[in-house]
């Protein structure tokens, strides 16, 4: 597998990293090496063995439904570049 | 006669899918222990994982996945008992942590159906392809700054159910029709309020068009439809739409579009490269979600009767008619208000009764069947009263009006009014004499053959009587007199 100029610069976008043009060439290079190097896993047999989707071997656990949080808007808001009364405020999103 | 819509190149057919997102019932979120209320100040119910804090970790609440499998089993659906939840990822702005959990290869219900009903009587059974647990995102609203847009995460992570139809369905009503039924079971199981205006249930509309016997062509999505109506004008607006592309020579590109009430159109809403690319994962901060068989037995053993089994119930048990009992089971209150009444009386007289001038008195006076001032009880007395003959049917339409905007008791009304019927036939003997008196020539006519003047005869007797007579009586009376 290897991956083209136009697919890095996609990868960034849908990620929201900036690149400048002159970076493309590097990450591109780096992200084959990584993909490459995963590849390797394809030798391995795996071949009617169920996937693993941990190391214990043991089940989601539940909680009880019950209001244990909120009420802390000033925290919640505390990082928040912008804000406007007790919303969050973002450069206008128009669909 | 199925639906059609007709174009310059003749008729085409219109398929729509429909998925819907329900939001779950419960105190708190999917994966935190915020608030879940409708109508909070802004953030006030939000925690720490909701707005995607460093290092938080979601922790599954085990009401909502109880929900989720009430209403797969409402819906006869497969329950898996092994399922998954993997990261949707999309950039915005009420979705703090860049992807929503949800569940993409393996749901927690499988296929299942519902039955609908069309205008006709006819009945289809629609597939339901599966259900799956997944995150709410916040809110964003647009309309309170011009540059900005505000966001309250309140929403964020509530639980919602993901309900996916097959392409079954062919036309704006069975669109309806299937909504509207969704919307009963999950009200019936307690797992959704059904609340479209407060977006509590939402749906996005997979529609398509093709000529007779073609398979499927492409399809487009529109997308958080908030309302029956709107649906179904957006499926109309959509279908014809494609139908105009394709008769210009041109095709359907797959692409996701919005629905604008105000002009009755879909546009397209985002660019094409960016939607469906979501890069779905399995989340690695949740093991798989895996049920206990006995306690899905153990749910599937308190499901309530639902709406299918209680129509038919009512109809067998209480012999009235098979639409009239799909009236009264439309929602679970109406239909327990009805029993309360039919129980230990006429079940056909009570069904009657409310779907007549129980639910137009509701209506006049601006409640619902919650707030009633007329008490299933009370409903039930004024039907006695008209059973052991105090009162008759005309007289019971004026008692019930009464009732609807006193709340009083219909006993006390009738007293306090003196509106008891009368039996007494000399009294009703004498009404019949005054009428004949005073109607010579159309006695002469009544006796010269024209016999449809009897119900003339019975009515200005029952005028006389101020309607209070007794109807049998009053009949008896005015034909032995001519």
């Amino acid at each position: 597998m290897s991956l083209d100029p136009a697919t890095v610069r996609r990868i960034a976008r849908l990620a929201r990293i900036r690149l400048e043009e002159g970076e493309v060439a590097r990450l591109q290079g780096e992200l084959n090496g990584i993909l490459g190097w995963i590849e390797q896993l394809s030798e391995v047999d795996v071949e009617g063995v169920a996937p693993l989707t941990g190391g214990a071997q043991i089940a989601l656990r539940m909680r009880a439904d019950a209001v244990t949080d909120g009420g802390q808007a000033e925290k919640i808001l505390a990082n928040a570049p912008d804000r406007a009364g007790e919303f969050f405020a973002v450069p206008k999103v128009v669909e | 006669m199925s639906y059609t819509l007709e174009g310059s190149s003749g008729s085409w057919e219109v398929v729509i899918g429909l998925e819907v997102h329900a939001q779950v019932i419960s105190q708190s979120k999917l994966f935190s222990g915020a608030a879940t209320a409708f109508g909070a100040e802004p953030n006030t119910q939000v925690s720490f994982v909701d707005a995607a804090f460093p290092g938080m970790l979601p922790v599954i609440n085990e009401a909502c996945v109880a929900q989720a499998v009430r209403t797969g089993l409402g819906l006869e659906a497969h329950i898996n008992l092994v399922s998954r939840f993997d990261r949707k990822n999309y950039f915005y702005a009420d979705l703090p942590s860049g992807y929503q959990i949800s569940q993409y290869e393996h749901p927690i219900v499988g296929a299942g159906t519902i039955e609908i009903e069309l205008s006709n009587g006819a009945t289809k059974k629609i597939g339901v392809t599966r259900l799956h647990l997944e995150q709410d995102a916040g809110k964003s609203l647009h309309d309170q700054n011009a540059t900005k847009s505000y966001i309250d995460l309140n929403r964020a992570g509530v639980a919602l159910m993901e309900i996916v139809s097959e392409p079954d369905l062919r036309s704006p009503e069975e669109a309806g029709a299937y909504l509207r039924k969704l919307r009963t079971v999950l009200r019936y199981l307690g797992t959704c309020d059904g609340n479209m205006e407060e977006g509590s249930m939402r749906a996005d509309v997979n529609v398509s068009v093709r000529k007779h016997g073609e398979p499927f062509r492409t399809r487009c999505e529109v997308k958080n439809v908030n309302s029956i109506r709107f649906v179904q004008q957006a499926v109309e607006a959509e279908a014809k739409r494609q139908i105009a592309l394709y008769e210009d020579g041109g095709t359907v590109l797959q692409e996701t579009r919005l629905y604008d009430p105000s002009r009755g159109e879909t546009r397209s809403m985002r660019s094409k490269e960016d939607a469906h690319d979501y890069r779905y994962f399995p989340d690695p901060d949740l093991l798989p979600l895996v049920l206990d068989e006995d306690w899905v037995e153990s749910l599937r053993a308190e499901l309530p009767e639902l709406p299918d089994a209680k129509r038919a119930r009512l109809s067998r048990d209480y012999g009235i008619p098979f639409y009239d009992a799909g009236v009264l089971v439309a929602e679970q209150v109406i239909a327990d208000f009805y029993e309360a009444v039919a129980k230990g009386r006429d079940g056909k007289l009570a069904a009657n009764w409310m779907i007549g001038d129980f639910f137009a008195g509701l209506n006049r006076t601006g409640h619902g069947i919650e707030d009633s001032p007329v008490s299933a009880a009370a409903l039930g007395k004024l039907l006695d009263l008209m059973a052991d003959s105090t009162i008759n049917g005309k007289i019971a339409k004026e008692v019930l009006e009464v009732m609807m905007d006193t709340g009083e008791d219909p006993a006390a009304i009738i007293d306090a009014r003196g509106l008891r019927q009368v039996t007494d036939t000399g009294a009703i003997d004498a009404a019949v004499d005054t009428v004949l008196a005073a109607n010579p020539d159309k006695l002469a006519e009544y006796r010269g053959g024209k016999e449809k003047l009897f119900g003339f005869f019975v009515g200005q007797v029952m005028k006389v009587m101020a309607g209070k007579g007794n109807p049998a009586l009053v009949n008896e009376a005015v034909r032995k007199k001519l």
